[in-house]
């Protein structure tokens, strides 16, 4: 981690004024920055400042309008993903890409399984893979399929795989987001080992205490532009990184506020199905209550099942005393309970829509005409209202939301929940995952707004600063079950993690 | 954009500069609206082209001919919009064109009634229609083999109730249906024009059509937001179901019996049309004009070849070939937008 190794290193990697845009929206506007062989190199920005669409550029995925690209002082035309493995660089992206129906092997080995006069060896797979699963300190099952894994252990494998392919130039994409603790420790042991190694790393990601532990140096960007690079990670502050980022001030992220909590409104007993134990709490009217415990705690499980998303063996929900049918989702709608999912890809996104569609899509909207017939006018003021309430960068509302960054796509889903009419319990499942730290400050401003106006707020986090720093009273679960719960005065960091860990 | 300088000499520069600008946002703004609208211009220009080379061609006979011919291709494929758009299959459609055709005729033969006859098609095909749906959405069948199981059966069924033969029609007033004209068009014509209305309205401004394209998006996220995702399907299937038996009735009507075989490969010409017409067979997607533009591309083309006298078998050529090419471009540009 010495500034002067950085600096005299060789230039691995060069971005020369390049530039992307994407209909009307310029995702890149001439970025210029370098990255020195042997140094982790991180990089920093709000939703849409154009992280994500570099790497993508760097992976071969997109071409860039304008610039150049120069791997080890060469320039580079990458015309596909593959010409971009060939020059060493390897990306492993936020959204991951993986086949789920094949292997742990086949997957990290994909486009490279030795074989003998064109049949695969798969003994020598395996043997392959294991061998470098162990070196790594992960444990994982080489036949496993991907389908069978959680999102945190397919990360891994996207990782093994990058390490696998011998990239000189390995990029990250928020890769811990989806990692608990230990995995995350892996992850970071990994990053200095390939460091040590003279590998270039780049490493995106909103945790400003990750970023501090692994990089060198960090560049920043704004709105498509670079917006500075700090030589020296450890000699910039906190606060200037935050105000480069947001290009504001900004004090306490969170801005807890006390206010006025009433009678119980959420009371769940006895909700379990095959995989957990019988599981009782409650939320009083105006609370937020966090739910924390470590990846595979069964936080999210409990929340589907309390909203009818999946099938539970037994147990009531009620709401203001009034049982909740346990049919589904709908039924749920209906009673006022609200979930805003974890997995935004897989069961937030309609991808071909635009933004005012998937803001729009729930149809239990009561302003319709004559009970069948869609009111545009107000849909389009509904959508235009909360791209400027939650900041969504996008030229205007019919933009498609899969041109939108992760975050900002984020974003578009929690519109959606926050539009909802005779919402009475909002449950939200790791809402600010992937969102950068200023948009996070005015997702957390919204949901002080809801829990003033009356409304119950469950918010599942893995996040520990961001439990304890919102929550009235936190719940901590651990094996699907709930293992304990603090008030917000006796939340403290060790009090909570050893409720998380405990045996 | 460009700050305006007090000094007259920099102001004409900056002005110049702005307009410069000014006239290249409009130029790409120009450019996306051509790329959007390809397939409708392409079919502009193609008709235009036709109107001049092709003889007897642009006369309104043809041109109503030309209508005729896919009138009944039209009618489904707005339903089969639904279907697709939903992330659904149908294959099932041409044996119900056959079997409602074949059941309207022998219901006609023994009760001399038109409205029973129209009713019992209109049944029969809302039955197969809710069977396909219950069958797909409650039963997760998948939509294809479902279909394919379905068109089956209902074939093997028309053939039974009209033990093989076609089912001749005496009655005049059900045969004059294709024939009489209002507003000088042939009713069969009118019919279809107003599922495109119906239809286009469904899809674009109500609940029914927004949800439709939700689950075809994506459809757990749509069920996590409430939408009812199974009623829906087997909504989209039963009302294909009663416009697909509706399209089988005026066929009967048109080539006066109920013929048992008929619209053999139906399904293929409707899929085609629809794709055609930029609906996305992954769901999620779908244009009520672009299945309009598709139906009519279809047809223009089958026209011109019997125009011209081309050999039937090369028409099969040529519908492929249309299809493929159709397709092949909007990849092209969709992946513009990527690269």
């Amino acid at each position: 981690m010495s500034a002067l190794a950085s600096t005299s290193a060789p230039t691995a990697l060069q971005f020369d004024q390049v530039s992307k845009q994407f209909g009307a929206v310029k995702a890149l506007n001439g970025v210029s920055f370098t990255a020195h062989a042997g140094t982790v190199h991180g990089l920093l920005g709000e939703n849409g400042a154009g992280k994500s669409t570099l790497l993508k550029i760097l992976g071969g995925q997109y071409r860039p309008d304008g610039g150049r690209l120069l791997v080890h002082g060469q320039v580079c035309h990458f015309n596909s993903a593959s010409d971009a493995i060939k020059t060493g660089i390897a990306v492993i992206h936020q959204e991951l890409q993986y086949v789920p129906e094949l292997t742990v092997t086949e997957n990290i080995l994909m486009g490279r399984l030795p074989t003998q006069f064109g049949i695969v060896n798969r003994k020598q797979a395996r043997q392959m893979v294991a061998d470098k699963l162990s070196d790594m300190g992960v444990t994982l099952n080489p036949d496993a399929r991907l389908i069978e894994l959680s999102i945190a252990q397919r990360q891994m494998v996207e990782i093994c795989k990058a390490v696998m392919q011998e990239a000189q130039i390995i990029a990250f994409d928020e890769p811990t987001s989806s990692l608990s603790h230990v995995e995350s420790e892996i992850l970071f042991r990994l990053v200095r080992e390939l460091r040590a190694a003279g590998r270039t790393i780049i490493y995106i990601s909103h945790r400003l205490e990750e970023l501090y532990a692994l990089c060198d140096t960090c560049t920043i960007f704004r709105d498509g532009r670079k917006i500075v690079t700090h030589p020296v990670m450890a000699e910039v502050s906190r606060d200037t990184l935050i105000r480069d980022m947001v290009g504001r001030e900004l004090s306490d992220i969170y801005d807890y506020r006390a206010r006025t909590i009433g009678e119980q409104r959420l009371n769940v007993v006895g909700l379990h199905n095959a995989s957990s134990a019988p599981t009782n709490f409650s939320v009083r009217q105006g609370e937020i209550v966090g739910f924390f415990g470590l990846v595979g705690a069964g936080r999210t499980e409990l929340m589907r099942l309390l909203y009818g998303a999946d099938k539970r063996t037994a147990g009531v929900v009620e709401i203001d005393g009034c049982v909740v049918d346990s049919s589904g989702p709908s039924a749920a709608i209906d009673a006022g309970i609200v979930l805003c999912p974890e997995d935004r890809k897989e069961q937030g996104i309609l991808a071909q829509a635009s933004i005012s569609e998937n803001i729009n899509i729930s149809c239990r909207r009561h302003d319709l005409l004559a009970g069948l017939f869609l009111r545009h006018k107000k849909e389009a003021e509904l959508a235009d209202s909360f791209i400027e309430r939650l900041r969504i960068k996008t030229p205007n509302r019919d933009q498609e939301i899969r041109l939108l960054s992760g975050g900002n796509q984020q974003k578009v889903i929690l519109a959606r929940w926050l539009a909802e009419p005779g919402m009475k319990v909002l449950i939200l499942d790791e809402p600010t995952r992937g969102i950068d730290v200023g948009a996070k400050n005015e997702i957390y401003r919204i949901i002080h707004e809801v829990a003033e106006r009356g409304c119950s707020v469950i918010v599942v986090s893995s996040e520990l600063p961001e439990v304890l720093g919102i929550s009235d009273r936190v719940i901590v679960m651990r094996d699907g079950a709930i293992s304990g719960e603090l008030d917000r005065s006796s939340a403290t960091e060790t009090a909570v993690l050893d409720l998380a860990l405990q045996n | 954009m460009t700050t305006v300088n007090p000094s007259s000499a920099n102001s004409e520069s900056a002005a110049h500069q702005t307009s410069n600008v000014q006239s290249k946002m409009t130029l790409i703004k120009n450019r996306q609206w051509l790329i959007d609208n390809s397939m409708p211009l392409s079919y502009v220009v193609l008709f235009a082209v036709l109107s001049f080379t092709v003889e007897n061609f642009f006369s309104s006979t043809n041109i109503i001919g030309l209508m005729l011919s896919v009138a009944q291709i039209g009618m489904v494929a707005c339903t089969m919009m639904l279907c697709l758009a939903s992330r659904d299959f149908d294959l099932s459609i041409g044996s119900t064109i056959a079997f409602s055709g074949v059941l309207g005729a022998i219901i006609l033969e023994h009760t001399q009634s038109i409205t029973l006859a129209v009713g019992g098609g209109l049944l029969a095909g809302a039955l197969i229609g809710a069977g396909n749906g219950v069958l797909i959405a409650y039963l997760r069948v998948n939509a294809l083999i479902a279909t394919l199981a379905t068109m089956l059966m209902v074939r093997g069924l028309a053939f039974i109730v009209s033990n093989g033969q076609a089912v001749g029609i005496a009655d005049e007033g059900f045969i004059s249906f294709g024939d009489t004209r209002w507003f000088g068009l042939p009713l069969p014509i009118l019919v279809t024009a107003a599922c495109f209305l119906v239809f286009g309205v469904l899809l674009n401004h109500t609940v029914f059509g927004r949800n439709t394209l939700a689950i075809g998006g994506n459809p757990e996220a749509a069920r996590l937001a409430g939408v009812q995702v199974e009623r829906l399907r087997v909504w989209i299937f039963l009302l294909q179901g009663l416009v697909t038996a509706l399209a089988g009735l005026i066929l009967a009507s048109r080539i006066t019996s109920g013929q048992p075989n008929s619209a053999q490969g139906f399904e293929l010409d409707v899929i085609s049309a629809c794709v055609l017409g930029g609906v996305s067979l992954q769901g999620g997607k779908a244009k009520i004009f672009g299945v309009l533009i598709g139906v009519l591309i279809m047809g223009t083309v089958e026209n011109v070849m019997n125009l011209m006298d081309v050999d039937a078998f090369y028409q099969y050529l040529m519908r492929g070939s249309i299809l493929l090419v159709a397709v092949l471009l909007d990849q092209l540009k969709n992946r513009g937008n990527r690269h």
